[in-house]
């Protein structure tokens, strides 16, 4: 089973804080799920050859960077939902 | 007005005839809906000045003797992962129980202009993770043949409010069941569109490589009806494909794959019989049955949690309490205000699914779990391009049971996940699949999973349209 400590380090790394049950909810159920997929160590990959295409059969999806569809309400709107905000910049904590 | 097995053919014949309005014919729906939702749980909100806007339009365009399309003035519900402009999207999540989408999804967009009605947005499992609709943030949808049951997951409210009259059709999204398993629980006719055909512009993503836009209906021709106004290239969506639907007008003579995968230990023995019945009636036909083999279905759904998990944890990575939702301010620093705001904002499930894949695709354990899902997952769309050389078809259960009791399956998630087993190789292979009503346990409905190849919709349109009349 996961300990504490390594619930607490995928939290961590996951952004989110977890109550102590919560930590003791995932030591149990993380534990039974990374156990079900042991199941994948029976299966013999060595002959498969990764390339991304592979997966989604799209080769190739860039295109120029430049705006295609600008629309000013858009902004507003989008700046509308941040929970902070001064002018047309979103506010966050000072970072140092 | 009777609302009961109303489908798209016989409103848009009743509009054409002026036997009813479109704004008449909404009204009555958001009065059933008043009247049952209360009881299923199939709405988060309803859009009524947006529905009486669009069905006006369509009593104009009626009045005028313009042409209509086959969707105009047809009510239907979208769940509610699936921006519509104006309105709320909350993922069924606390971490945007007041988010207002700021444009209309691609496929929203298409509807909008076939002038079709949207009533409200639909429940689901938050952020589209589960396969019962018992892990929204805000309400379980109940099964409406039985409302001690559960109405599956993840589109539980689509499936729900289609089964239930509260709309003639609607669309949810599919990443590894959530189309299919609850139009099976359900008895409506849900389909997964083949990967690309659909625009994923404006779905919040729940697994971006698997997630794909879909109807559920009354019948195969509504499905049909619905899948050639969505589907398409749309610039917005770079993963979609330049792809116009083509209607198959004869009965071809398919041969048709049945994999001995999906019968094996788990399948239940109620469901099997139904399935088996179907396959001889489907002989009866004419059809030619072929025993088939996907022999890498066993390790389909390990692979699929690791691929679904990782993708989400990345993707569930923009809420972070600044942009958008919801916000724990009072905090010191910036990372306190990411912690808070994403473990008080998101709900169990979802904080499982993080953590699974930051578990999965973090440094260690990487090659182990995402590397290795990602060579079992070519292994797996190997065995549909090897069995798509020898059957047009493949058909076989939905799910391994019915519809499960509310409750029963809750607390322990790898049960819950292993309900997905017939439905995630499809996702991970980005085939188109149906679930098609054939049977009934008690008053609990089971559905055909009808899986054809890449953009071979047509065929399982076909096909279906012929069970639909002998099952």
């Amino acid at each position: 089973m996961l300990s504490k400590e390594e619930v607490l380090k995928i939290a961590k790394l996951a952004r989110l804080e977890l109550s102590e049950k919560e930590v003791e909810t995932m030591q149990k159920d993380l534990s039974a799920v990374l156990d079900y997929f042991e199941i994948l160590k029976k299966i013999d990959t060595s002959n498969v050859k990764l390339e991304n295409k592979d997966i989604l059969d799209i080769e190739k999806i860039t295109r120029k960077d430049e705006v295609l569809f600008e629309n000013n309400k858009t902004n507003d709107w989008l700046l509308n939902q941040a929970s902070d905000k001064k002018d047309d910049y979103i506010k966050v904590k000072a970072i140092l | 007005m009777e609302l009961q097995n109303f489908t798209i053919k016989q409103i848009n014949r009743g509009l054409k005839a002026k036997e009813f309005s479109a704004k008449e014919l909404t009204l009555a729906y958001f009065d059933k809906i008043k009247k049952t939702d209360n009881e299923i749980g199939a709405y988060l909100g309803l859009s009524e000045n947006l529905a009486l806007k669009q069905a006006e339009l369509s009593d104009e365009k009626i009045k005028n003797n313009e042409e209509i399309s086959e969707l105009a003035g047809v009510p239907c519900g979208i769940k509610d992962n699936i921006l519509v402009e104006g309105e709320k999207c909350t993922c069924a999540s606390r971490m945007l129980e007041n988010y207002i989408a700021s444009y209309d999804a691609g496929c929203i967009k298409k509807l909008k202009e076939s002038g079709a009605v949207i009533l409200g947005k639909t429940n689901l499992d938050e952020f589209a993770f589960g396969s019962s609709c018992e892990n929204s943030a805000f309400k379980v949808t109940k099964n409406p043949h039985d409302l001690s049951c559960v109405s599956g997951g993840s589109s539980g409210g689509s499936a729900a409010a289609v089964a239930s009259d509260q709309a003639c059709f609607a669309l949810g999204t599919d990443t590894g069941c959530s189309v299919r398993t609850p139009a099976s629980f359900c008895g409506v006719v849900g389909l997964k569109t083949t990967y690309g055909s659909v625009s994923r512009s404006g779905v919040i993503a729940s697994a971006s490589s698997l997630d794909q836009v879909g109807p559920l209906a009354k019948n195969v021709e509504d499905a049909e009806i619905i899948f050639n106004a969505i589907s398409g290239k749309d610039p917005k969506d770079a993963t979609s494909v330049e792809f116009k639907y083509e209607k198959l007008t004869k009965e071809k003579p398919f041969i048709i794959g049945v994999p001995r995968e999906f019968f094996g230990k788990g399948l239940s023995k109620d469901v099997e019989k139904i399935i088996k019945n179907t396959i001889t009636k489907i002989e009866d036909q004419g059809f030619k049955i072929q025993e088939i083999s996907l022999p890498s279905t066993d390790f389909a759904l390990a692979c699929y949690y690791i691929i679904q998990t990782s993708e989400a944890s990345a993707n569930l990575a923009r809420f972070d309490g600044i942009r958008y939702g919801f916000s724990k301010r009072d905090k010191e620093n910036l990372l306190d205000v990411y912690m808070a705001s994403r473990g008080q904002g998101f709900g169990i499930e979802t904080k499982r699914r993080i953590m699974l894949g930051t578990y999965s695709l973090s440094s260690g354990y990487y090659d182990a779990y995402y590397k290795k899902a990602q060579e079992v997952r070519l292994l797996i769309k190997q065995d549909f391009i090897n069995a798509f050389a020898k059957v047009d078809l493949i058909i076989g259960p939905v799910t391994p049971f019915p519809a499960f009791k509310i409750g029963e399956k809750a607390s322990d998630p790898l049960s819950m996940y292993l309900a997905d087993i017939y439905t995630v190789p499809i996702n991970l292979a980005g085939v188109p699949a149906m679930s098609l009503p054939v049977g009934k346990i008690g008053k609990l409905p089971v559905g055909l999973q009808i899986i054809a190849n890449h953009f071979e919709e047509n065929k399982i349109f076909n096909i279906a349209s012929i069970i639909e009349k002998i099952v």
